[in-house]
């Protein structure tokens, strides 16, 4: 796919004086640059210093769980206006035009080397993956169902915080989705948090956290407040590595940190170490 | 009550001077008073106030954000901004009230959990999350009050009850409308146009399902008449908790759950 493009760029470089350049990444931790080509063959992992970059969801759910596997649940739901916020309604239609995405996160039923599981995958590409309504009702309702047939929860985060569009209506999607992690947890279900980047604010103060097992992706971004507002307030510059996975781990707050070209099989062993095998034969 | 005030003239008299805080509520509303003190992990976080005390006869554990009526105060509670300590506390209290069946009453006043170094480092987010996710399920009564500010996953942390009481000139918001007009428009001046469209008030929280009370404020505000206020909140509760608590724990506990349950907008 990616050659295709290749192939474009070259021809529209023939004849110009200019030595053709390949498109190139720039890593937002380590700075350093690599031929953009290399990092999506990685899946999107800068090569020099393995900070794991943002997936959409589309691109998470096919590494992550068994072929044709993933059915979703609550595709169709849109976000309403609560607040009648000016302009709400034209940007999300909007962004919905643009990235394919109803709203923030996908959730669904898959299996991940056979063994069943209710997954959700959230996505930064649709408002920073802040939390409204939309995603507020997909997650909580993700967790009734596994509640329900007694299932696992994987859930994929990424986000901003809450959705500023929604006030004090997003800041309630909290309280509803912790609510209902709390049920499936006191029902005896698995719940395993994946924690991607960024994980941050409302989210990281809700359902992100309260993950049975709690992971994380190399150098991604976790916290609760912004690295801007907490240097406004001490009036200094913030280490590198504050608030990346490897802080959080090291502050007990994450328990392991698992790369993307190992999740798939981690996710299978947990599951497997809860009892939650394939049906049938193993994969 | 008074004529209809803006949500910006609201803000302006939840920050006057001499607004009435927690410590002044308490002497008023309660009898028996002991404050207890420290998360039994990290430390003791001035910014929540918690402990036992008597409403109408009746043991309560009442736990609540701080205000500082004045620069000392104000250092020593760190502008009721509270680390993960605070809530941890506020969790401990809560589950011994659970244990020994003593309704909880919540007052939210903050503008925010505390954004800072160590609050990071020991986890302010997991420690609100796990706030949320326990007081949803606490097998006792709880009733919150929103006194003055009601800042975001800070306020809420205090704020997962089986009815929410707004004073009326409080406000209940997803984050400050100086903060909001910061983020959203890069441009922290407009806050007053943001505090507008925010929907913040008493009114707002009421209609989109968030609060169920409004406690009406003496003329001018709180501060001009601590005995009235202090009153008119002891009134609502003296009818809420023994309401609440006659109810049967596990009706009470799904009604809770739906209380947050039913709050979005979506089409499908």
């Amino acid at each position: 796919m990616f050659e295709g493009f290749f192939n474009v760029v070259k021809e529209r470089f023939n004849g110009a004086e200019e030595e053709y350049k390949p498109p190139m990444f720039k890593c937002p931790r380590c700075t350093q640059t690599s031929p953009l080509s290399r990092y999506e063959e990685l899946h999107r992992v800068c090569p020099k210093c393995n900070y794991h970059g943002r997936l959409s969801s589309q691109e998470r759910i096919a590494i992550t769980v068994d072929k044709d596997s993933f059915k979703e649940l609550d595709g169709g739901m849109k976000s309403g206006n609560p607040l009648d916020f000016p302009d709400y309604s034209e940007k999300q239609a909007e962004l919905q035009n643009k990235t394919g995405l109803n709203d923030a996160v996908i959730t669904g039923t898959a299996t991940i080397k056979g063994s069943p599981v209710v997954i959700g995958i959230m996505d930064s590409r649709f408002m920073m993956g802040s939390m409204g309504s939309v995603v507020g009702e997909k997650i909580t309702r993700a967790f009734e169902y596994a509640t329900e047939k007694g299932l696992p929860v994987v859930m994929f985060t990424a986000s901003g915080g809450a959705r500023m569009q929604e006030g004090i209506v997003s800041l309630m999607q909290m309280a509803k989705t912790s609510g209902a992690v709390k049920l499936h947890s006191d029902a005896g279900g698995l719940y395993i948090s994946v924690m991607t980047d960024p994980t941050t604010g409302g989210v990281t103060a809700s359902f992100a956290s309260l993950g049975d097992i709690i992971i994380a992706e190399p150098k991604v971004l976790i916290g609760f407040a912004g690295r801007r507002v907490i240097e406004g307030t001490i009036k200094q510059r913030l280490p590198e590595d504050f608030q990346l996975a490897e802080f959080m781990h090291e502050k007990g707050f994450v328990d392991m940190i698992v790369e993307r070209r190992k999740m798939r099989s981690v996710l299978s062993h947990l599951l497997k170490l809860h009892g939650f095998y394939p049906k049938e034969k193993e994969v | 009550m008074d004529e209809k005030r803006t949500a910006w003239e609201r803000l302006q008299l939840v920050h006057t001077k001499g607004r009435p805080t927690i410590k002044d509520y308490i002497p008023q509303i309660f009898t028996d008073f002991y404050e207890m003190h420290g998360d039994r992990l990290c430390g003791d976080d001035k910014a929540i106030l918690g402990g036992i005390g008597r409403l109408d006869g009746r043991p309560v554990t009442i736990i609540a954000q701080v205000k500082g009526r004045d620069i000392n105060e104000n250092k020593a509670c760190n502008f009721a901004m509270p680390h993960p300590e605070g809530y941890r506390k506020a969790l401990r209290l809560a589950r011994q009230a659970e244990k020994f069946h003593r309704p909880i009453i919540c007052f939210i006043d903050t503008p925010g959990a505390f954004c800072g170094v160590a609050a990071e480092e020991r986890g302010q987010g997991e420690a609100i999350a796990k706030n949320i996710a326990e007081f949803m399920t606490l097998r006792t009564p709880i009733i919150s009050i929103v006194l003055g500010e009601g800042g975001s996953g800070g306020a809420l942390a205090l704020g997962v009850c089986d009815e929410l009481a707004m004073l009326e000139n409080a406000e209940y918001s997803v984050l400050s409308p100086r903060g909001f007009a910061s983020i959203l428009w890069k441009d922290a001046s407009r806050e007053q146009e943001a505090s507008e469209i925010m929907k913040i008030t008493a009114e707002d929280m009421v209609r989109l399902g968030v609060a169920e009370a409004i406690i009406e404020e003496p003329l001018g505000g709180a501060h001009n008449d601590l005995d009235k206020i202090s009153e008119n909140i002891k009134e609502y509760l003296s009818q809420k908790i023994p309401e609440k608590c006659q109810k049967d724990i596990d009706v009470l506990l799904k009604e809770r759950y739906t209380k947050f349950r039913k709050i979005g907008a979506f089409t499908e």
